[in-house]
């Protein structure tokens, strides 16, 4: 395969069938494997696709700073987008994401402001939002809120996943911005409507969830819930359990949410065979491990595993 | 054997500091209205309006699944399931 350059490289991911997770032959289990994107994992679709779109209706241009809220890896992926298009970029990230987040991303020049541990991804849209007034000149993409992310997944995650996989039945994929959701729900509400839209999303530690009002909370800008047919919430345990047995069985390296992403794929199934129905579901791999060693889930007992995740963002 | 409620820390001040109260009821409005009995005050930060639906920033989760894709205030609960209530966060 080649390409003009790593920016045209983004997305074409493979689809892997699971032989060893896949409960029978009749329930079948597939791997988006999106950590083979040029930066490692699913957000460069996103952050591609949103700088794209801005510079062409002439929100973005030449010389301007991006600012973005996240715990990671769209950061990681828009400063490489960035940088190859000639944009600084700042980032807005809790304090308590992985160090290796924090290097990357000064790796690529990116400038952090850190926001507080408490209250997550929650206080980084709350800082950038702040942040944004203080600088009216810099361009917030806004991932929770733009259209581009959402339109990253229709136009290529789904449409691939369906090209490879006829025969699909379930999407399976992490809820956090609802981008990847809502781009591949409305994607295949569209054109395969029998498929079932299933959304796993991470359940932290209390720290996370701060001690906020209640109606202080965030919902995407993006979401709308009639894409989707049901959500669960993965803790820690699971998503570590799942994500060991995804490496055991399958030999795939992945990232702490790809955990709890499976756990919900495998539920699905159990269900699937339960009610005797034949399915193809297909789930997102959304990055690779690396990121996540110091988090500690990767080694020792899942007891042990689950006590260090406590009070991380780890997804 | 009963119904649990895992109670998120902003809304312990209901239950005394517990993490975690037991009610009974056949769906999540009745488990809620019960719980609400031993436990003034928790419905109305789960609940509102009429007819009665979950606040926005409110995402309820019967043994982990989110109650708004099973029917809502009516899913069905049973002995030994556990509901958690938890504010809706960011992510990405």
């Amino acid at each position: 395969m080649r390409f003009d350059s790593l920016l045209d490289s983004v997305g074409g991911t493979p689809l892997v069938g699971l032989p060893r997770l896949s409960p029978t032959a009749d329930v079948r289990l597939w791997a988006k494997l999106e950590d083979h994107n040029p930066t490692g994992s699913i957000k460069d679709r996103a952050a591609l696709r949103m700088l794209l779109d801005a510079e062409k209706d002439g929100r973005l241009r030449p010389g301007n700073t991006i600012l973005e809220p996240t715990s990671g890896n769209t950061g990681i992926s828009l400063a490489m987008a960035a940088k190859l298009r000639g944009y600084r970029m700042v980032c807005v990230m809790p304090e308590n994401t992985s160090e290796e987040r924090r290097q990357i991303l000064r790796m690529w020049g990116v400038e952090i402001i850190s926001s507080p541990a408490a209250g997550g991804s929650n206080e980084a849209v709350r800082v950038a939002k702040q942040v944004a007034e203080e600088h009216p000149d810099w361009v917030m993409l806004y991932q929770y809120g733009n259209p581009s992310n959402a339109l990253a997944h229709y136009d290529g995650t789904a449409r691939e996943i369906l090209e490879d996989l006829p025969s699909v039945t379930h999407f399976v994929a992490g809820l956090g911005t609802t981008g990847t959701l809502m781009g591949a729900g409305r994607f295949f509400r569209e054109h395969k409507p029998e498929v079932r839209i299933v959304a796993a999303e991470p359940r932290y530690g209390e720290l996370v969830y701060g001690l906020r009002n209640l109606d202080e909370g965030f919902v995407p800008e993006l979401y709308d819930e009639t894409l989707i047919d049901a959500r669960f919430s993965v803790g820690p345990r699971d998503a570590v359990r799942r994500v060991r047995e995804l490496l055991d069985n399958e030999g795939i390296f992945a990232g702490i949410s790809t955990g709890a992403i499976l756990h919900a794929a495998l539920g699905q199934a159990a269900k699937c065979v339960r009610d005797g129905e034949h399915a193809d579901i297909a789930f997102v791999v959304a990055d690779g491990g690396w990121k996540y060693l110091s988090t500690g889930a990767y080694e020792g007992t899942i007891d042990e595993a689950e006590d260090r995740l406590e009070g991380q963002l780890w997804a | 054997m009963a119904i649990e409620l895992r109670v998120p820390t902003i809304l312990r001040t209901y239950t005394g500091g517990a993490k975690a109260v037991s009610g009974d009821g056949v769906n999540l409005a009745e488990f809620i209205d019960n719980v609400n009995g031993t436990h003034p005050g928790l419905k109305e930060r789960i609940v509102e309006g009429e007819p009665e639906e979950l606040r926005r920033f409110v995402n309820v989760y019967v043994n982990d699944e989110d109650v708004r894709f099973t029917g809502g205030l009516k899913t069905e609960v049973k002995d030994g399931d556990v509901v958690v209530v938890l504010p809706a966060v960011a992510g990405g």
